[in-house]
């Protein structure tokens, strides 16, 4: 069922994707989506039950690599992409929360 | 007032012992320099992808075996989050399918405790927090984040709820582990991290089949404070229930002081909006490499257990223990080799080191049946299995040179015999009328009774075998 | 119209052999870059001096007796959403400006080690969502048959490069037609493979299940050449078909005769008059040249949209949620973590990328999984079966590849009208057979109109002749 998504909706889903948004924006992306999700109601129509997922196009299974060590990026080349770095490791504003 | 029944689930995640990391070719490897163990998937940078490592499936595989799961298509899936120890801030695991389902383990103690699957997934990064107390997250100025970790092959176990004691989570943890190490599955160290239990404690009333409100509860660094955390929480709900309240289903953090704290910040309901990774394709073991790696797992401690109690009558308890010391192996070879098994068993189980030296099965029923005839008191017999762990040996000979027995004539024709079977060059000179060379072959046994046999006796024999 | 500029299987044969330099041929194009790249805007980045070096090189090489592969000397240019070492990788966006990724994808190495020489990286749609290059965080590109149209999308820079002749080849990225519509826009050939045919090693994933590189070129000959270098098993792309592909370069010219052709009728109802018209032009020449042409349904076609727009941007919503400010790119500073992730992203990306990120957020979220995602993919097995149904009456399947041909910059404001240009591309892509562009005459005001050549995956050789058919037919 496809229907409309709302402020709240989107504030949400915002929150949750990471984008800090003002109001006027909040209000634009409601817009923006509910339209599309309005459009989006065609497939409400067709009777899915008995039809499985695809989510990949190519029927492959087992891909697997020998568990053997490869070479490593050079740390000095990948630190200094760093926005922000100390003493070899990524340094970041202090974060607030546990890990999940 | 009522009583309560505490009702313990666990999820232990073990870091697997592959060469390389779960996704990439990167060394699985502690204690490196920070962000030297790094390949563009592990950091998760833009157009990097993820490959399957076969060794890590073939040693989740094992431990599902190990347990008795069923091994079953897997699909990996992302779980979705941001959190700055994440590179791509999804974690790449196995949600609906995972690959081992509906297994069990039995406690020591007999009790079958049921897993519900175990699945693979990677581990993150290591965040230090800096300015904070204790280095703790909290009131810290900053973070450091070290990827090394990020793609470790994880196995993540996740119990049924059937412990129902901070006594019986530790045997299960403790069971587990002695699977994990026994298989070589992983070293499963609960202080270096590679090993990690969190639990699911709630309480009920005695009697009753209800399942409560649970609180997880994680940070637990060791199996003393897995009880520990284990017994304070469930004390926390029983009084919160008996006060009239009830404990609000939450994660809660083991601290120091030997409580559970609740965490300070904002409890954010998580979606992780799980969804099949598109970038690997199904797991689907076939039934062949299944059926290789059931039959190349080494023996249980559950199977070495029952085999004990089978071949010695020994109770659940030294059973236990002298599986966990290893010892079964030298007490089953004793008493197959006909040793009296109450004493052989006495033996192990009070006089007997961790994986017992250098003390063979055929030494050890040796001294139980010395013991046994009267011929070596207990503590002499304590004694000559001292040195036999050390030093190794034949108890015969080793008992005669302590000066409580004298060595028979039997025993001492076999070492000569030995020492022929030895030194064959010698041998061969002796015979051919070399006279010089019997110092050799005489040595050769002084050496094996250390210095206590009969030269003149050794040279009789010597020349009598020569004929 | 014809096309002035000389193709890969010319260039490389002539500095294979000697008989021009790849230095020559290298300064052509950089001529007409530095003539008409302030106009157009096809590059973020051009990078002549490590062009020339490599033309040099390999004129060092072919002076030696060494061959210097099958694509010696052609001029390349890259969308810049695939990675390449120590030059910088922007995906059109704010959030990565600057960063240079550590290492090189698959194709681009493949590329080189065939004597490729890398021109430039092409603008693209930021993060290859959208459908004209507009939603460029560096400014459009333009269409170099006319500048005041936008090139189509997301491979904008890439179709525009190769009209332009500021690229011989150029290499893009498709999800739902972004190989396809900017080639049928510029008109040149595009090719979107069959999925897992190219290594997305390497490739800045926008949709996960659906992206795949492909070659764009003046000729068909051109894009088998590229494909046969750059395709085939990548062992750090776990979707990558294991089976080598059949060479193509030699399959273009075998003509259609006795090949079935199906029309698809729902694609070929959803376009305007002019682009209509070219599609019943070419199932006529295919007729001519022997194929059996007739008209198929592949119903579940109408739902592709739908089933795109809320499988790409769910998938795009985990791809991309790595920028963060954390590790590369930039960072906006702020008193948290969770707020400086936040306050970056909002800084560093554009709206239209905002935009699917909520959406596709909100599609895989709790509550709502099953109503979209859930759904969607279940309709996408609807539209692989209708095709496969399709395929059993028919070799290769034609229909249009963009229902208008290119519109003015600015002109569609409405997001929903910019999603229907790839109401006929999208259903190949969910199915992940193989499709391709092929330029088909001219529709409105003189504006280049491509047709659309499908085939069952792997299925790139009888797509290949018949997209050869329609070539020579166009040519006479």
């Amino acid at each position: 069922m496809s229907g409309r998504i709302g402020r709240d909706d989107v504030a949400h889903v915002a929150a949750l994707a990471r984008l800090e948004l003002d109001d006027a924006e909040i209000d634009h992306f409601t817009r923006h989506l509910a339209r599309i999700l309005e459009h989006a109601a065609d497939i409400d129509e067709l009777d899915l039950d008995d039809v499985p997922p695809t989510y990949h196009p190519v029927g492959l299974r087992n891909v697997l690599r020998d568990d053997i060590v490869e070479s490593t990026l050079d740390p000095a080349e990948v630190l200094a992409a760093a926005p922000d770095a100390e003493d070899g490791r990524f340094r970041v504003p202090p974060i607030l929360g546990e890990a999940p | 007032m009522a009583e309560w029944e505490t009702v313990v689930g666990l999820e232990v995640h073990v870091e697997l012992a592959t060469a390389s990391k779960l996704f990439s070719g990167a060394p699985n490897r502690f204690g490196d320099a920070p962000n030297t163990n790094l390949t563009p998937v592990d950091l998760g940078l833009p157009g990097s992808l993820p490959v399957l490592n076969r060794r890590a499936v073939e040693l989740a595989m094992r431990l599902g075996l190990a347990v008795h799961c069923d091994i079953r298509p897997a699909v990996f899936a992302r779980k979705n989050y941001f959190y700055p120890d994440m590179p791509k801030d999804y974690q790449i695991s196995q949600y609906d399918q995972p690959i081992c389902v509906d297994g069990w383990l039995e406690l020591p103690s007999g009790v079958r405790v049921g897993i519900e699957r175990a699945h693979l997934e990677e581990d993150t990064g290591k965040s230090t927090h800096v300015g904070g107390a204790d280095g703790r997250i909290h009131g810290s100025s900053y973070s450091l984040i070290d990827y090394n970790r990020a793609g470790v092959p994880l196995l993540e176990i996740v119990s049924r709820p059937d412990l129902r004691s901070a006594g019986q989570a530790r045997e299960y943890a403790e069971e587990l582990r002695a699977i994990l190490v026994a298989t070589g599955v992983s070293d499963a160290r609960m202080e270096e991290g590679s090993m990690r239990c969190d639990a699911n404690v709630s309480v009920r009333p005695a009697g009753s089949t209800e399942l409560r409100t649970r609180c997880e509860i994680k940070n637990v660094n060791s199996f003393r404070a897995l009880t520990r955390a284990i017994t304070y929480e469930a004390q926390r709900h029983i009084e919160l229930y008996e006060s009239g309240g009830a404990p609000t289903q939450e994660t809660r953090h083991f601290a120091e002081d030997g409580r559970t704290h609740t965490l300070r910040s904002k409890e954010e309901s998580h979606d992780y909006r799980y969804f099949p990774e598109p970038d690997l394709v199904t797991l689907d073991p076939d039934p062949a490499w299944i059926e290789a790696v059931r039959e190349a797992l080494p023996p249980l401690p559950a199977a070495r257990r029952a085999a004990l109690v089978d071949a010695t009558g020994a109770d659940r308890a030294d059973a236990d223990l002298l599986v966990r010391r290893h010892l079964d192996g030298v007490v089953m070879a004793a008493v197959g080799g006909g040793a009296d098994a109450a004493l052989v068993l006495t033996r192990a189980v009070n006089d007997l080191p961790e994986g017992a030296g250098r003390l063979d099965g055929a030494a050890l029923a040796r001294v139980a049946a010395m013991e046994q005839a009267g011929e070596l008191t207990a503590t002499q017999a304590k004694d000559v299995l001292a040195v036999l762990v050390t030093e190794g040996g034949a108890p015969d000979a080793i008992a005669a040179s302590k000066g409580y027995e004298a060595m028979d004539s039997g025993e001492l024709e076999s070492l000569v015999d030995r020492a022929i079977a030895d030194n064959p060059d010698a041998w061969e000179k002796f015979c051919a009328g070399e006279h010089k060379v019997q110092g050799v072959l005489v040595g050769a046994v002084m050496k094996a009774t250390r210095g206590q046999a009969d030269g003149k006796a050794v040279s009789a024999i010597l020349r009598d075998r020569r004929g | 119209m014809t096309d002035p500029f000389p193709t890969a299987v010319a260039i490389a044969a002539a500095v294979r052999s000697g008989e021009r330099s790849a230095s020559d041929f290298l300064e052509a194009h950089l001529a007409r870059i530095e003539q008409r790249e302030g106009e157009l805007h096809v590059f973020n980045l051009v990078t002549a001096e490590v062009a020339r070096a490599r033309a040099a090189d390999i004129d060092d090489r072919v002076a030696a007796g060494e061959d210097a592969g099958p694509l010696a000397g052609v001029p390349l240019a890259l969308k810049d959403n695939m990675c390449t070492r120590g030059v910088a990788t922007t995906c059109s966006s704010r959030i990565l400006d600057g960063w240079e990724p550590p290492y090189t994808a698959t194709v681009v190495e493949r590329a080189a080690a065939a004597g490729a020489v890398l021109v430039g990286k092409t603008n693209l749609d930021e993060f290859a969502m959208g459908s004209s290059t507009e939603n460029s965080a560096f400014g459009p590109t333009r269409n170099p048959h006319d500048p005041s149209r936008v090139p189509g999308g997301s491979s904008g820079g890439s179709a525009a490069a190769v009209a332009a002749g500021f690229a011989a080849v150029s290499l893009g990225s498709d999800t739902g037609g972004s190989i396809r519509q900017p080639a049928s826009l510029c008109g040149v050939v595009g090719v979107k493979p069959t999925y897992g045919r190219v290594s997305r090693y390497g490739l800045v994933a926008f949709a996960s299940s659906l992206d795949q590189i492909g070659p764009m070129s003046h000729t068909v000959a051109d894009s088998a050449l590229v494909l046969d270098v750059i395709g085939g098993h990548d062992p750090r792309d776990s979707t990558s078909i294991p089976e080598p592909p059949t060479p193509l370069l030699d399959v273009v010219d075998r003509g259609v005769d006795g090949l079935r052709v199906g029309i698809v009728r729902e694609l070929a109802l959803a376009v305007e008059p002019d682009v209509a018209g070219r599609l019943v032009a070419a199932a006529d020449a295919l007729a001519a040249a022997g194929a059996i042409v007739d008209e198929v349904t592949v119903p579940a076609a109408v739902y592709g949209l739908t089933a795109y727009y809320l499988i790409a941007p769910a998938e795009a919503s985990s791809n991309l949620a790595r920028y963060d400010g954390v590790r590369y790119g930039i960072r906006v500073p702020a008193d948290d973590t969770t707020q400086m992730m936040s306050r970056t992203r909002a800084e560093g990306f554009g709206d239209e990328v905002k935009a699917r990120i909520m959406l596709g957020t909100f599609a895989l979220s709790a509550g709502y999984y099953d109503a979209f995602y859930g759904k969607a993919q279940k309709v996408r097995t609807l539209v692989r079966r209708d095709f496969a149904t399709a395929y059993e009456r028919f070799d290769a399947l034609l229909g249009p590849t963009s229902p208008s041909v290119a519109f003015e910059l600015g002109a569609k404001s409405d997001p929903l009208e910019m999603y229907r240009c790839d109401t006929c591309t999208v259903p190949s892509s969910l199915a992940g057979d193989a499709a391709m562009s092929v330029p088909f005459g001219t529709g409105r005001e003189g504006m280049p109109v491509g047709v659309q050549v499908m085939a069952p995956a792997l299925g790139e050789p009888v797509m290949f002749r018949v997209a050869g058919a329609l070539e020579a037919a166009n040519r006479g």
